[in-house]
């Protein structure tokens, strides 16, 4: 009994994760007030869209997704680095990352 | 081919002939400090040249020919060319003469009158920078080189009423001349255009040629000749734009004298007598400037009647003159009209020297209250004064009386009215002049004992002018015999190639018989002599003093008063202007344009400060307004 | 190639500063000046034997979009090129003996500043031209924002977001000309020869139109105006009225009439009284200010409204007269903020109604401000007459009661100029202890080239006409 995404594409099913994940990062960026678990579900996001590009590189035969991903990964190592120094360097100073109470940026 | 030849070697000395007063300038301005009272002989000596080369021109211009070359071009674009150019004829020689030949006594009176003055040189640079422009305006052979002159003329008029540039008072009289002047000169510079932009060019020459193919009394000849008579209103003092002329005399007297009674004031008429081709065609603008004439001729006089400064008085009396002169030329009398600018030129220039002499002696007063019984202590100064006097009352046989003569001569013979009125402003005249003369050199000395110790002839610089001008102001006269002494009028004949043009359009001169004018000069005659007798009753038989300025009442003292045209202008103009420069400031610029514009600045600031509001640096609240962003704009991307 | 000498030399200059100090700075910034004088006089001996050709200078900058670097001449360039690089070397000197801090910086960004204005006299490509009429402002700006009396900062900001919202408005013109010409060029050939079509240029006249009128200014445009050179220092003011506003009139010429021409003959009745006008406003306003540096900026307005009359009233007389009277006017107004800042520096008294006594004291300075009032009230045989006749006959040519009106500033101009010399120069002294030395070396040398100027041009106005004369007829026809 084969569900109707199944006789379609099994492309189908890379959507569907990515589309989880994606969602998963998401929301996890809306509801935690952690700015490192923040950073993480970004991170998370950025890959439920690798997969999809790779998947879609693997559908359509040719490399120009996954040259992309490389892209991708590289910024968001740099992003991780530059992300985590501040982070760092906040928690130093003002002894937390909830970013609740980092509301110093206003007006 | 003669003739040729004796012009193309006039052409030399008459380029030169202004350029000597005006290097006479730069020497004088530029090394003053220096030269110190040597300044004085040599702004002299420069005009002395140029009355030599006027005269030498005046010898060798042959027969009725004129001189007329340009220089150089000054202004030139597409097809407009103007050149600057000089004019020698009858007309611009007379001018010369008189300008130059009582410019240089002027200056050799000066020399004393100005001795002890710190500003001896700067007087005399400025003074020379006068017969420059002078000269310019006489010779130029189209308007707009008359214009630089014409121009020029008030600049220096201005720099010379100022002269004692500490005393605000001279300084307010100084820039209210030469704005009175301005304002007649937008009136020129409208004629000009009308000239340029109809006739292409702005020649004596090439205007009277397009002008004489329109015909008659044409509207546009009509207001080129009005323009250009508001210019002449300005620059000889006629109404309404007389007042700057009487305040004037805040200058030092020499140039009261030489700029504000024989010159410069007189550029109007010579302007008008220029165009009198222009004029003779205009025949309502005639009938205006007759009018205006009149009427500046009778108010000026009854002005006169009631000052009491001596120069205030002769300030009037040249205003009142010169309203005769515009009345002659109204009537179409231009040669009348010239004749009788040179004759005030004599007599007008030995007045103001004599009173300049009187206040010499005086020590500074000008008031002729305080004056009195002068005549035995400045004999000379007394004599040409009372030659002068007399001219100016026009009794026989000095230069007033053949002038005047003439001009209420053509008076009787066209506008009966107008003679009537001329007449009554002679009487006038003939009054209080000898209400000065009286007042100033008869009965006692009504002085202080210091001003009466301190009393003594001017210096031979100053009385030598003073002799040789009275011998002009008496004999002046000769020059313009009536056709009943059987003689030649010389300066009518002299001038006639210059008006030759402008007869056509005139008609017939009415020719007045010789009994008339036997009966006019002795109407005439009468009347100044009952004036010089009423004056003499009044002010010698019964002594009267002219009351102080508090007893003045009544009707005495609006004339005294000058009939408060002065404050009048002052309300109606010149308050207004200031306060609305005021209210424009204020409040259209400051109020309305500005708030315009600092309205959109603050607009802008507002919408910022309103909407950065939204930024409350809560990280959780951006990141999901980015997402519902997001959202909907993949909604909208899915719907449409 | 000449024209990359006359843009490359100040350019050179202005970085070369930067790395000196103190009094040398003053020093190679004259001997700079007076060096693209030279050129500039070469130039103009190369311009009347050979004309434009050795001057043009077109490359391609970019395919897609578009763009050249166009240099090119004319007369009109030529003789604004003459206007800024004469001026400058006489800006440059009237500071002499000021105390100017960081000098090396200033006169780097004046040079900078020269660079940038003969940039715009010699575009001929409406980028390049739009680049350098946007660079002009950014020295500008440093100057009076650094160097500028009471309230610069809000003034110079002002001044600067004022004209930037003009120049934005010009920017968008060029963008539509751009879109919307067959050709996809700013070329000014190109957008001369194929003007866009009448419906769209009564609007784009607008957008040049108000950019220019800013710059100029004209009325109601002008509010910026006597703020700044109010605030700006002495040397900024000078560049700002004696070149800066002519950017604008000489935009109106170069730009305005040849890419907008139906656009100018719908709005001409209009602007003219606009102008006209204005002359009669700022005339009336000058008489009664009471601060030296605002009554001249009005009287600039007034002056610039007859400029601005003169070329809207689109004849030979009335364009020729603006030319001399951009000229003339350059001249004159650089002398009279030179003696404005004279009385300023001595008296540190801007009140025009509190000095007073000043010929008693400094008659060589009475004398040579004489001359320069005089010039500017366009006394006859003073450059100032030249211009003022042409343009009030090219006015009357247009309309004679609109010439009346204009005229007026004949009376006007004398009244709020002589009321002020009387009060500042002539009468007695109203402050106590006033020290007022005469005039120093460098500012007599400014004060005399300027009245030898102004009489030299008063008698013999003939080569600019002559200069600007060909272009004009084209323009005109």
């Amino acid at each position: 009994m084969n569900t109707a995404i199944e006789q379609a594409n099994p492309q189908n099913w890379y959507l569907l994760l990515s589309t989880v994940l994606f969602s998963i990062g998401v929301m996890g960026v809306l509801m935690r007030r952690n700015a490192l678990i923040i950073l993480m579900c970004v991170e998370l996001m950025l890959n439920s869209v690798n997969l999809l590009l790779v998947s879609f590189s693997a559908y359509a035969g040719n490399t120009d997704g996954q040259v992309f991903v490389f892209f991708i990964m590289v910024v968001a190592a740099a992003e991780v680095a530059v992300g985590l120094a501040l982070l760092v360097s906040i928690y130093r100073n003002i002894g937390t990352t909830d970013i609740d109470v980092l509301s110093k940026l206003k007006w | 081919m003669d003739n040729f030849l004796a012009l193309t070697n006039l052409i030399q000395p008459a380029s030169l002939l202004a350029l000597f007063p005006l290097l006479g300038f730069f020497v004088t301005a530029l090394f003053g400090k220096s030269l110190k009272h040597a300044a004085g002989w040599i702004a002299s000596g420069m005009i002395l040249i140029s009355f030599s080369i006027s005269l030498y021109l005046f010898l060798n211009l042959p027969g009725e020919a004129s001189l007329n070359f340009n220089l150089f071009d000054w202004i030139k674009w597409g097809s407009v060319n103007l050149s600057f150019g000089i004019l020698i004829d009858h007309l611009s020689l007379i001018m010369l003469l008189v300008v130059t030949g009582i410019g240089f006594l002027i200056h050799i009176y000066s020399i004393g009158y100005m001795h002890h003055d710190e500003g001896f040189t700067r007087f005399f640079s400025y003074l020379n920078l006068f017969i420059f422009f002078m000269l310019v305006l006489v010779m130029a052979n189209s308007y707009l080189v008359m214009f630089i002159g014409w121009e020029g003329v008030g600049l220096c008029s201005y720099l010379l009423i100022g002269f004692w540039f500490k005393n605000d008072a001279y300084n307010d009289a100084a820039k209210k001349a030469f704005i009175m002047n301005r304002i007649g000169d937008l009136g020129f510079l409208m004629g000009m255009f009308l000239m340029l932009f109809h006739f292409g060019g702005l020649d004596y020459t090439t205007v009277n040629t397009a002008a004489q193919a329109l015909p008659m009394g044409n509207e546009l000849i009509v207001s080129i000749t009005l323009f250009l008579f508001i210019g002449a209103m300005g620059k000889s003092a006629q109404l309404p734009l007389y007042t700057w002329l009487p305040d004037a005399m805040a200058g030092p007297t020499p140039v009261s004298a030489l700029i504000h009674a024989a010159t410069m004031v007189t550029a109007g008429i010579y302007m008008i007598a220029r165009s009198n081709i222009l004029y003779a065609m205009a025949p309502f603008t005639m009938e205006v400037v007759m009018w205006v004439g009149v009427a500046t001729s009778i108010f000026a006089a009854i002005i006169g009647m009631k000052q009491n400064d001596i120069k205030k008085v002769l300030a009037y009396s040249t205003v009142s003159q010169l309203g005769l002169m515009f009345a002659a030329l109204g009537m179409g009398a231009f040669a009348s009209g010239m004749f009788h600018v040179v004759t005030h030129a004599f007599f007008k220039a030995l007045l103001f020297l004599g009173a300049g002499s009187v206040i010499h002696a005086m020590g500074g007063a000008q008031d002729i209250r305080q004056m009195g019984g002068l005549a035995k202590y400045i004999k000379i100064t007394w004599f040409t004064f009372l030659i002068a006097t007399l001219a100016i009352s026009g009794i026989f046989p000095f230069a007033g009386f053949f002038s005047k003569d003439e001009i209420l001569a053509v008076a009787f013979a066209s506008h009966k009215e107008v003679w009537i009125l001329l007449s009554v402003s002679s009487m006038i005249t003939a009054f209080y002049m000898f209400r000065l003369f009286f007042l100033t050199f008869n009965t006692s000395f009504r002085g202080t004992e210091e001003q009466k110790h301190h009393l003594h002839e001017s210096p031979i610089t100053m009385t030598l002018p003073l002799s040789i001008l009275a011998v002009f102001a008496a004999l002046a006269g000769f020059w313009g015999m009536p056709a009943v002494f059987g003689q030649t009028h010389f300066f009518a004949t002299y001038l006639a190639p210059v008006f030759e043009g402008s007869k056509q359009y005139l008609g017939e001169a009415h020719e007045a018989s010789h009994d008339t004018e036997w009966m006019l000069m002795g109407i005439a005659t009468v009347a100044a002599i009952i004036s010089i007798a009423v004056a003499y009753a009044l002010y010698i038989s019964k002594k009267w003093l002219p009351e102080t300025d508090e007893e003045t009442t009544g009707l005495a003292k609006w004339v005294a008063n000058k009939f408060y045209i002065d404050e009048l202008y002052d309300a109606i103009i010149v308050k207004p202007l200031l306060v609305i420069s005021d209210i424009f400031f204020v409040l259209i610029d400051k109020l309305i344009l500005d708030l315009i514009v600092m309205a959109t600045a603050w607009i802008v600031g507002f919408t910022g400060r309103t909407i950065r509001l939204v930024q409350t640096g809560n990280a959780g609240f951006y990141i999901f307004a980015m997402v519902i962003g997001m959202m909907v704009l993949m909604f909208f991307q899915l719907v449409y | 190639m000449l024209s990359l000498t006359l843009l490359s030399i100040p350019l050179a200059a202005s970085l070369l500063l930067l790395f000196t100090r103190g009094g040398l700075s003053r020093n190679l910034a004259l001997v700079f000046t007076l060096v693209q004088l030279g050129v500039t006089a070469y130039a103009y001996t190369v311009f009347n034997a050979a004309g434009a050709a050795p001057f043009d200078f077109l490359r391609n900058w970019s395919a897609k979009p578009f763009l050249n670097v166009h240099f090119s001449m004319d007369g009109i360039s030529m003789l604004m090129i003459i206007l800024s690089n004469l001026l400058l070397p006489l800006i440059v000197l009237s500071g002499y003996n000021r105390n100017i801090e960081r000098p090396h910086i200033f006169y780097s960004l004046m040079l900078f500043m020269q660079f940038a204005l003969n940039g715009v006299f010699i575009a001929f490509d409406g980028f390049i031209y739009y680049i350098f009429w946007e660079l002009a402002l950014i020295p500008i700006y440093f100057i009076s924002f650094n160097w500028g009396g009471e309230n610069r900062a809000q003034v110079t900001l002002k001044f600067f977001i004022y004209t930037l919202a003009g120049s934005l408005l010009m920017l968008f013109g060029f963008l539509f000309l751009y879109n919307g010409s067959p050709a996809h060029s700013l070329d000014w050939m190109s957008l001369k020869s194929n003007p866009s079509c009448s419906c769209n240029q009564s609007w784009l006249f607008w957008l040049f139109f108000i950019a220019f009128a800013i710059k100029i200014p004209i009325v109601p445009f002008h509010t910026w105006q006597p703020d700044t050179y109010k605030a700006a220092p002495t040397q900024g003011t000078m560049l700002l009225s004696g070149i800066m506003l002519k950017m604008g009139t000489y935009s109106l010429i170069r730009w305005l009439i040849p890419i907008v021409p139906a656009g100018f003959a719908e709005w001409q009745p209009l602007v003219i009284s606009i102008s006209v006008a204005g002359i009669v406003y700022a005339s009336i306003i000058a008489i009664m200010q009471r601060d030296l540096k605002r009554l001249f900026a009005y009287s600039s307005i007034a002056h610039v409204g007859l400029i601005s009359a003169g070329i809207f009233a689109m004849n030979l007389s009335g364009m020729q007269g603006s030319l001399v009277q951009m000229f003339s006017h350059g001249i004159n107004v650089v002398g009279l903020f030179l003696c404005a800042d004279i009385i300023f520096n001595r008296t540190q008294n801007p009140n025009v109604e509190g000095i007073g006594g000043i010929r008693l004291v400094a008659p060589q300075f009475a004398t040579w401000f004489m001359v320069v009032v005089l010039a500017s009230v366009a006394l006859p045989l003073t450059n100032g007459f030249v211009g003022e006749f042409m343009l009030l006959f090219g006015v009357y040519q247009y309309n004679t009661w609109l010439s009346f009106f204009a005229g007026l500033t004949v009376i006007l101009g004398a009244v709020y100029m002589l009321r002020m010399y009387q009060k500042v120069v002539l009468g007695k002294p109203m402050m106590e202890n006033m020290v007022f030395p005469d005039l120093y070396w460098n500012e007599k040398l400014v004060l005399i080239t300027i009245a030898v100027l102004i009489f030299v041009l008063g008698v013999y106005p003939s080569p600019i006409i002559e200069l600007t004369e060909p272009v004009l007829k084209t323009l005109t026809k």
